[in-house]
């Protein structure tokens, strides 16, 4: 077992790699069987230290259908200088750069340790970096404030070469034209009408670079330059004066007249954004940053009304169909995301209200493009100033962490196909023969789009096994994946990275206990839980936790070991000990339980679970816990009610709150003030040590997470509260007014019923 | 006579008759049947000989003397069979009794030769003839015109009868009525008239013996006026003697005079001319008529009149206005007895002529005639010409009516029909011929005539300009009567001074002159009344007239929480009308006599008479204008009003940037902003300002205050236009005065190299109209717009001038909209109070019909600056645009006009929006703009009340106060048609008659405009003359004294652009000031109409009165003068070819005539007294015209000078208008039409 922990996380350090099974069912038939289908967790643009781009362009295989790149797990005959496509077996000469290529020779692609390898390709003009802000002024002024001044910081961290543009919208939607000196000069638009792209084009004056009459002269490159760049300008010469626009911008001067929202025409305003790329910039990195204080109430994509007396639409109303917008919204912004991903261009929403803001109907806008969501109750706190800070953060190249216009391509070998991918892609539609008919997640195509990537972006791939019962592999065969990922740099380099991987198939009649020991908890319940996920978006909640127990079930009646109808008599191996307990907390996480939130937030929630790496995703499923006090080192400790006392600090991670809970003792000292007192330096150094921790969390986690600081009986511990597992409650009289734990107000069922429960139907004959 | 009668006879008979017939039922089909149609016919004939008629019929339009030239020609022409007779008659040559032959000759002669023709014929025939004639025509030849053709032969007849014809015909006419009166000899005339008619037919031959009949006859008629012609006609019946008797008649009237004439005429022509003489007196009549022909020259008229007068003098005098009438009557027969009588008026006329005679008869008939005295001299043509003049001014004071008549014949027809008519009346032609060249020419070089035959010329110079009623000369006896007294309203039903006059108002209850001007202040009691007086009943209304200094303001008036004290039932507001009762506690209505309450607080007891005690110390309750402070339930929503905002949308188009329009915009707004419309009690204007610029896509600018840098906001969705920002659009001057200069600063930059040459419209006033919504408040609009909108926006026109349907039945639609959109657009304007005023700059067609319809429809201006250059048109249009901006006015304005029982308010005309009948909706109601209001009777009126008007203008004042303007006018009302013409307004009649006819372009081709327009005046001079002026003959011209100036202004509503456009004129151009008009003061309308004409050359540089001005035609133009003309649109300065050295010297600084530059815009200063004294009158003039006025020098034989010959009113023009002579006398024509 070890071994194969060892292997998981040599294979996730080198290629971001985690697949759910370490050894593959050789057959179909197997593999249906095993449950959790053979799938992996890949983060495409993990940080590799240790792994230098080349300065070159790729080997392809030369089969039209293929075009597999050259790697470490080909053939490669040296003298012939011809190589073997380990996908297709497509033999294939070296091109003639390759002319000195020997056993000792060899190009770094064929090397082992070089299983994932990145190229630069030097093709093409360099693309700048776009940056769109498309910003709500429909805001308190303080807040506006404070979002302007984060927007004038950002220029500073902008790559100096990006072309950077403003939209404002309220009532209006204004297209700031940057490059005019002297007076500033915007072009507007109805918040209410709906443009298509063309006459988005025409009526920014894109159409016709040089009006009518000017005989003789071409269209010249400058003069399109010029006019592309009227609303897109380098930010190293803009700088100044979008500075000072962003300082100008007002409040939106629309009166609102009382028990009325303000007028908001964020859909417009997105579709110009998306327009004025479309047009200018196609195909080109951009970003589309999208600010928003409320929910857009006019026009196409309003998500709500004006009147303040129609509260915007909440989970009930949505069962209920009573959402009069949401169907129409949800499609208007999916049409939208749909144009951006297709010319690669990305949203990003910084939603910052304390009422919902319409995430919901807009979450497909970043979604499919890969863009960021972010959700604060204000412009004017840490977390949205941080966070939108840490967008522009860098990595230790000093470049920034992100990429844009991304297309990830799979190829398998003839043993696998590729049923689909989960994650902040699109589908670009590619058949190929390694596509399988199966759809799971977004499928039936071998190609996906992802506009914006950064390093800890994570798709969620899933495989279906094809081989037949009646072929089987031959002994010590290997089933091999190559992830190819074409991307746009930050630096404005084409890149592409190749990861290729290979795992070996195993006999499931002889191999049980290889196949059982090679699966890998973590990432499976993650897998699983993104497919339980997905299909929760467009499914009836209790539907899907009825397929998510059916699961758990059926994995547990396949690897328990156990007597029949003696629940007692139940067992799981090692390497499957902690997954029904994964199970039990993913079902109550926000991303399958809508109860208490809202659904904005259960739409964040969601799309911050579908994006991040296995380890974030499994701080979402089960959040960890660490415990502080005088008897020793902090500790993790179970998330349990048990784990609350009074005597000690809690400091909690749910990637989207840090929570630290003083204790019931350690709050009255606090209280008392103590730790103010020089013979209590320890009590101040118990109560900073959760601090110090948490400001780590914070530091590096993005978005930056909700942070809570609270005690015994505050109104903010329901955050802690509400992710522990229920073990004592007031149902369960012996744990009343006992020393330990702290009694949960709840009928949720604890992790102790519910495993008693699992047990129960794991063993029933009857299942 | 004979012979001329035995013409007619000969042919004339079976032609005659028929003709006559034709005639008849033409002219008088109504008025005799039958019966007259002999009468008539014979008037006919003698009409015909006006004969004019065929000319006429085509000349209808008066064409001018030279048309009357080709007229007579034409007619000859067609009549060419009868011709012979019918020269013979227009020969009234004929007169000259020998053969129709020699008639015609003469008539030829005449005609033509007039002079020459006379000469052979009896001198006096001839002129009476000639008078005859071209009073016969004038008259006759209206209705001839269809006649004619058989006229035609008749005309010949006619003028062979001319004599006995005109005198006849006229007779029949005038004469039964008029004349009858004047008593025996009337009687006689009309007889005479009535005989005469027919005589000239039948008559002719029958005449001499007829005449005796004749005379019988014309007794009977004369009693009855009216009677007198019918029986005439009767007699007619019995063709051949009525013929006689009209002869008779002539006789009669000739008897006195005419016997003389008679003899001569003896038969036929003498007849006229025998009548002429005798004529000279009432017999003049028939006297004059003969005479008149003579007079025909007009001023002859007038001395006709006197000549008649002369020998009848005597006579008419006895009868005065009839006797006069009846000399016109006599004209009839030839017109030129009604010349005779203008001569009489015309003072000047002729008195010369007969001036003697005449004078002295005048005198006396003026009273009656003043206007007959017009003696449209044009009979008197020959006499008159010289005489005439002399006569005419001199009866011309006497006015009534007499001028009028006689001239317009002669003038107007004299030449157009002229030929003919004077044909016709060619006897007098010929006779009067001589004197006519004579006079000619003097005046032939300027005259028309020249153009056409010499007959012509003859005929018309046989009019004198001199003897028919001068513009001139009523302005400044208008002055000299009236200017020095101030005016004081308290009086009911008082005409006031003339708008040309200066004069001091003093309001003791009844609103100013300056605010309210009447057509009429004597109303008619009935319905009936009216209609047959066709006079308009209208108040022309400028409620916000800036007054001067010493009237003005108003006084506010502050009823408290509830609002203005009104009447319950009708609305109106508390004025001095309300009669309180029950000891103060109650009012009556004296609108609808509803009692009404009066509340506690505004209680006040009564003294003795009746008047609250506190009557004096409330203006509502003594004065006639005032202002009422309106509560939240005056205002929109009940919410009281924001302050307005002006909005400057300015076209960066290539061509407005090129043209320097732009720049001098943004320099001049720079200082403009400081002078905005404020409160005297505020310290600044509380308007505040926006700006937007656009070509095809609009710009609109944030100044707010706060900013450091204005900001422009492009919307380039112009199909569904909106606003872009609220706050910082609309800003106030004085906070957000350094972003304003910098942004005016920087437009020109930005747009320096614009290459965008396509502009919207439509969405522009769109973008003003949705700020101020967006802003909740009222306001202005102000366009700078360069081009016809073709980009792709709502409102998007296209180019569809069409010179082709000029003159057709599709012209109307040149006047419409060629979109709804605009007038769309404008109701939503108005409903939001935001008035637009439109500034173009166009280089070529812009489609001012369609683009101003929004600006009219929310009382808002056009302004026009065609081919528009930076360097020479800066001053014009930065000096309207500064007045524009500047002038005081209201927003959001509801006008309602309240009006005693008896009379409501049916019509109105102006620059605004009415959403239902009673209410006149304006965006904008500025210091300029007049609303004429028409009433018609539903009910009677009371002699004893008088009938009250109350206008009431709601409005929001430039600080954002709501306020209630109220004028209170009482008028009198009669029961006496005389009483309604001595007391009514030539201008505003003409003001009024000029905004219907521009309205109703939009509906009728412009010819049946202009023919409705003459026929109405027609009906009102007829009526005047058939019931209020003393018998005269039916030749002469009968004006009332108040409305002597009628045909002459009437003329130029007729001759104007919009009505008969010259070839070159665009179609903008009359659209723009077919609206200019619409909302034009009676001032302006005025001095728009027939410009004024100042002679600067003996200019008394000491003294700061303005020269006098002098009558419109270029034969008063000297070739050593300097003029300067003005029409409140326009300024020349007309130099003369041999204008002395020093004097050009003086003004030009320049040695030589060739060097005045003629485009320079501004005369060079230049420091000697008589530089500066032309510079101050040219700004004085400027100061007090609504718009400024661009100086435009012409010198003479220029190529500029057929525009500046466009403004000589008086004149015959190129495009068909006629000369006021002309005019006259197809006037005279067509009463005498009416009136048989």
């Amino acid at each position: 077992m070890a071994m194969f922990q060892e292997f998981i996380q040599q294979n996730e350090d080198r290629d971001g790699v985690r697949f759910s099974w370490n050894l593959w069912p050789s057959s179909r038939l197997e593999a249906t069987r095993l449950v959790v289908p053979v799938s992996c967790l890949f983060t495409p643009l993990k940080e590799c230290p240790d792994l230098p781009p080349v300065q070159y362009e790729p080997v392809l295989c030369g089969r039209p259908n293929c075009r597999a790149v050259l790697n470490p797990l080909c053939q490669v005959d040296f003298r012939a200088k011809i190589w073997a496509c380990n996908f297709c077996f497509q033999r294939n000469p070296f091109p003639p750069t390759y002319a000195g290529i020997s056993e000792v020779n060899q190009p770094a692609e064929l090397m082992p340790q070089f299983s994932t390898i990145e190229y630069i390709i030097q093709r093409g003009p360099p693309t700048p970096l776009i940056f769109l802000y498309v910003v709500d002024i429909c805001l308190e002024e303080e807040d506006l404030q404070a979002l302007k001044e984060s927007l004038q910081m950002s220029l500073s961290l902008l790559p100096p070469n990006a072309l950077v543009g403003l939209i404002t919208f309220g009532r209006m939607v204004q297209v700031h034209e940057l490059s005019c000196e002297g007076i500033s000069k915007s072009y507007v638009f109805r918040g209410t009408k709906d443009l298509s792209a063309k006459q988005i084009q025409e009526m920014l004056g894109l159409m016709k670079p040089a009006p009518a009459g000017q005989p003789g002269r071409p269209p010249a490159a400058q003069e399109m330059h010029f006019f592309l760049c009227r609303f897109l300008q380098p930010v190293h010469k803009v700088d100044m004066n979008l500075t000072d626009l962003l300082g100008e911008l007002q409040r939106d001067p629309w009166p609102v007249s009382q028990g009325k929202r303000p007028l908001r025409s964020t859909g417009i305003a997105l579709s110009i954004a998306v327009g004025l790329l479309e047009g200018t910039f196609p195909n080109t990195g951009a970003r589309v940053m999208l600010f928003t204080g409320g929910p857009p109430t006019q026009g196409p994509g309003m998500v709500v009304g004006d009147e303040l007396k129609t509260p915007i639409r909440s989970w009930h109303d949505i069962q209920k169909d009573n959402a009069r917008h949401l169907k129409k919204a949800t499609k208007y912004y999916e049409a939208l995301a749909n144009r951006a991903a297709a010319n690669g261009h990305c949203i990003d929403i910084y939603a910052c209200a304390l009422d919902q803001t319409g995430l919901l109907e807009m979450k497909c806008c970043s979604n499919l493009t890969g863009g960021h969501i972010v959700m604060g109750d204000s412009f004017n706190t840490s977390l949205f100033k941080q966070t939108f800070q840490r967008v522009f953060s860098k990595d230790y190249n000093n470049e920034f962490r992100m990429a844009f216009g991304a297309t990830l391509e799979v190829k398998t070998s003839r043993e696998l196909k590729v049923s689909g991918a989960i994650g902040p892609c699109v589908s670009l539609n590619s058949k190929g023969p390694c596509v399988s008919e199966n759809e799971m997640g977004v499928g039936g195509t071998s190609q996906w789009k992802v506009c914006s990537l950064n390093p800890s972006t994570t798709l969620a791939m899933y495989f279906e096994v094809v081989n037949q019962h009646n072929a089987p592999v031959p002994q010590g065969g290997r089933g091999a994946i190559q992830f190819v990922t074409q991307y746009q740099h930050s630096s404005t380099q084409r890149r592409i990275r190749v990861t290729t991987i290979a795992r070996n198939w195993a006999d499931v009649q002889s191999q049980m206990q290889h196949i059982e020991s090679s699966f890998d908890q973590e990432a499976s319940a993650v897998l699983m839980a993104r497919l339980a996920v997905f299909r929760a978006e467009s499914e009836e909640g209790p539907d899907v936790l009825r397929w998510l127990d059916r699961q758990l079930i059926r994995l547990c009646q396949k690897f328990g070991q156990f007597n029949k109808d003696d629940p007692a008599s139940f067992r799981l191996s090692e390497s499957l000990s902690l997954y029904p307990q994964f199970m039990f907390h993913l079902r109550r996480s926000p991303f399958l339980q809508v109860f208490n939130n809202s659904p904005d937030e259960s739409s964040y929630y969601r799309h911050h679970f579908m994006r991040q790496d296995l380890t974030q995703s499994l701080i979402m499923i089960q959040p960890i816990l660490y415990s502080y006090s005088f008897y020793g080192p902090p500790e993790p400790v179970l998330l349990d009610s048990s784990s609350i006392l009074p005597d000690r600090i809690l400091l909690m991670d749910t990637f989207f709150q840090l929570v630290i809970y003083h204790g019931e003792t350690i709050a009255q000292w606090r209280k008392a003030g103590y730790q103010e007192m020089p013979e209590y330096e320890n009590f101040k150094q118990l109560l900073q040590a959760p601090l110090d921790d948490a400001q780590e969390i914070l530091q590096t986690r993005f978005p930056m997470p909700r942070y809570v600081d609270t005690e015994h009986g505050g109104s903010q511990a329901r955050f802690l509260l509400s992710k522990v597992n229920p073990s004592q409650t007031h149902n369960n009289l012996y744990a009343w007014g006992q020393e330990s734990g702290a009694p949960i107000l709840t009928d949720d069922v604890s992790l102790q019923v519910f495993m008693d429960h699992l047990k129960k139907l794991a063993v029933s004959s009857a299942a | 006579m004979n012979l001329n009668q035995q013409p007619h006879m000969a042919s004339p008979y079976a032609p005659p008759q028929p003709g006559y017939q034709m005639y008849p039922q033409p002219g008088y089909g109504a008025p005799h049947p039958t019966q007259q149609y002999a009468p008539y016919n014979g008037h006919t004939s003698l009409y015909q000989q006006g004969a004019p008629p065929a000319g006429y019929s085509p000349y209808s339009g008066f064409a001018t003397k030279t048309y009357a030239a080709n007229v007579l020609s034409d007619s000859f022409s067609s009549s060419p069979p009868n011709l012979g007779q019918g020269r013979a008659p227009p020969v009234s040559g004929a007169p000259p009794v020998s053969a129709s032959d020699s008639y015609s000759q003469y008539a030829q002669g005449n005609v033509q030769n007039g002079p020459p023709s006379v000469p052979s014929q009896p001198q006096r025939p001839p002129v009476s003839q000639s008078y005859a004639p071209a009073t016969v025509h004038p008259g006759t030849q209206p209705t001839y015109h269809q006649p004619y053709e058989a006229p035609t032969t008749s005309v010949q007849q006619i003028t062979g009868h001319m004599a006995g014809m005109h005198i006849g015909g006229p007779a029949p006419n005038l004469a039964g009525s008029t004349y009858a009166p004047p008593p025996s000899s009337q009687p006689m005339s009309s007889a005479a008239f009535t005989s005469t008619g027919p005589p000239n037919y039948t008559p002719q031959l029958a005449s001499a013996s007829q005449p005796p009949s004749s005379m019988s006859m014309t007794p009977g008629p004369p009693p009855s006026m009216y009677g007198a012609p019918p029986t005439s006609q009767p007699s007619f019946p019995g063709a051949p003697t009525p013929p006689q008797s009209a002869f008779a008649g002539v006789t009669p009237a000739a008897p006195p005079v005419s016997q003389q004439s008679f003899p001569t005429g003896a038969p036929m022509s003498q007849p006229h001319y025998s009548s002429v003489p005798t004529s000279s007196s009432q017999p003049s009549m028939g006297g004059p008529v003969l005479q008149q022909p003579p007079f025909g020259a007009v001023p002859p008229a007038s001395a006709q009149s006197q000549f008649p007068g002369a020998a009848q003098p005597p006579v008419s005098q006895p009868s005065p206005y009839h006797s006069v009438p009846p000399a016109a009557a006599a004209g009839f027969p030839p017109p030129g007895g009604a010349t005779v009588t203008a001569p009489p008026r015309h003072p000047g006329m002729q008195g010369p002529p007969f001036a003697n005679q005449s004078m002295s008869a005048p005198p006396a008939s003026q009273p009656n005639h003043t206007g007959a005295g017009m003696p449209p001299g044009p009979p008197i043509g020959g006499v008159q010409g010289p005489p005439p003049q002399p006569g005419l001014q001199g009866f011309h004071p006497q006015q009534n009516g007499a001028f009028g008549q006689m001239r317009p014949p002669q003038s107007g027809y004299a030449a157009p029909y002229p030929g003919q008519q004077n044909f016709g009346i060619q006897p007098p032609p010929p006779a009067a011929a001589p004197p006519a060249q004579k006079r000619l020419d003097p005046d032939s070089i300027p005259s028309p005539q020249a153009s056409e035959t010499q007959p012509v010329q003859k005929t018309r110079h046989r009019i004198d300009p001199d003897a028919i009623p001068s513009p001139i000369q009523v302005i400044e006896d208008d002055k000299a009567n009236k200017g020095s007294e101030p005016f004081i309203t308290g009086v009911r039903g008082q005409v006031p001074p003339l708008v040309t006059t200066t004069f001091q108002v003093k309001d003791q209850g009844n609103a100013s002159p300056r605010f309210i001007r009447c057509t009429a202040y004597n109303m008619p009691c009935t319905s009936d009344m009216a209609k047959q007086s066709q006079v308009p009943l209208a108040a022309i209304i400028k409620p916000l007239a800036t007054l001067p200094p010493d009237e003005g303001p108003l006084h506010l008036v502050d009823h408290g929480e509830g609002g203005p004290i009104r009447c319950n039932r009708c609305k109106a507001y508390m004025c001095p009308y309300m009669q309180f009762i029950e000891g103060g506690r109650r009012f009556q209505c004296s609108f609808c006599s509803c009692v009404t309450d009066v509340p506690p607080h505004y209680f006040q007891h009564l003294d003795h008479t009746g008047r609250r005690v506190d009557c004096y110390e409330r203006p509502e309750l003594h004065l006639g204008s005032y202002e009422f402070l309106a509560t939240v339930d005056y205002c929109k929503n009940n919410k009281l009003p924001q302050p307005p905002a002006f909005i400057f949308l300015i076209d960066v188009s290539y061509n407005a940037v090129k043209s320097g329009l732009v720049a001098v915009v943004c320099e001049e707004l720079k200082t403009l902003l400081d002078h905005l419309p404020r409160e005297s009690v505020d310290e600044e204007s509380r308007i505040r300002v926006g700006f937007v610029t656009y070509n095809k896509v609009l710009h609109f600018y944030n100044v707010k205050s706060s900013l450091a840098q204005p900001q422009m906001m492009v919307v380039s969705d112009v199909s569904e236009m909106f606003v872009p920002l609220l706050d910082g659009f609309l800003v106030s001057v004085g906070e957000s005065r350094v972003v304003i200069n910098s942004l005016l600063d920087q437009i020109p930059e930005i747009f320096a190299d614009t290459r965008e040459t396509e502009t919207v419209f439509g969405p522009v006033v769109q973008a003003g109209l949705e700020a101020l919504k967006a802003a909740d408040c009222a306001g202005k609009l102000f366009i700078f717009h360069s081009s016809l909108p073709i980009a792709e926006a709502p409102g998007k026109l296209k180019n569809r001038e069409d010179k082709k349907l000029v003159g057709t039945d599709k012209e109307k639609s040149l006047f419409q909209p060629q979109v709804s959109f605009y007038g769309n657009l404008a109701k939503e304007c108005v409903a939001q109070g935001c008035c637009v005023d439109i500034f173009l700059f166009p280089n070529q067609f812009v489609d001012v019909t369609t683009l101003s319809v929004v600006a009219c429809s929310t009382g808002g201006s056009v302004y026009k600056y065609s081919h528009f250059q930076a360097q020479t048109d800066r001053d014009r249009f930065l000096n309207d645009l500064r007045r524009d901006v500047q002038k005081p006015m209201g927003f959001d304005a509801v006008m309602r006009v309240r009006t005693s029982t008896g009379i409501r308010a049916t019509d109105f005309f102006g620059s605004f929006y009415m959403s239902n009948t009673t209410d006149v909706e304006l965006a904008g109601l500025d210091s300029d703009k007049t609303v004429t209001v028409e009433f018609r009777h539903d009910d009677k009126l009371s002699e004893d009340t008088g009938a009250f008007m109350q206008c009431a203008v709601l409005y929001t004042s430039c600080s954002g106060q709501r306020r209630l303007r109220v004028h209170n006018l009482s008028v009198s009302c009669c029961t006496q048609l005389a009483d309604l013409y001595r007391n009514c307004e030539t201008d505003a009649v003409i003001s009024y008659f000029a905004k219907h006819a521009y309205r109703t372009v939009l509906s009728s081709p412009t010819k049946n405009v202009r023919d409705v327009l003459v026929n109405q005046c027609a009906q009102i001079l007829a009526c005047y003359r058939k019931n209020c002026a003393s018998p005269s003959s039916a030749g002469q011209l009968i004006l009332p004294e108040c409305m002597k100036l009628l045909p002459v202004y009437l003329n130029c509503v007729l001759k104007s652009d919009v009505l008969q456009p010259s070839a070159e004129l665009s179609l903008d151009d009359r659209a723009y000031l077919r609206q200019l008009v619409s909302c034009m003061d009676v001032a302006e309308s005025h001095v728009f109409f027939y410009p004024r004409l100042l002679p600067l050359q003996k200019l008394d540089v000491e003294g700061d009165a303005l020269p006098v001005a002098m009558r419109d035609s270029e034969e008063r133009l000297s070739r050593a003068g300097l003029y300067l003309l003005e029409n409140g649109l326009n300024l020349f300065l007309w130099v003369g070819s041999a204008i002395p050295q020093d004097l050009l010297h003086n003004v030009f600084g320049t040695a030589s005539f060739s060097q005045i530059d003629p485009n320079m815009t501004s005369l060079p200063v230049l420091d000697n007294p008589f530089s500066k004294r032309i510079r101050e009158i040219i700004e004085s003039i400027r100061a007090q015209r609504s718009r400024y006025m661009k100086l435009m020098v012409v010198k003479q034989d220029d190529r500029l000078e057929i525009l500046f010959k466009r403004f000589l009113v008086e004149d015959k023009n190129s495009s068909g208008g006629a000369s006021y002579v002309d005019f006259l006398c197809h006037m005279h024509k067509e009463i005498r039409q009416l009136l048989s």
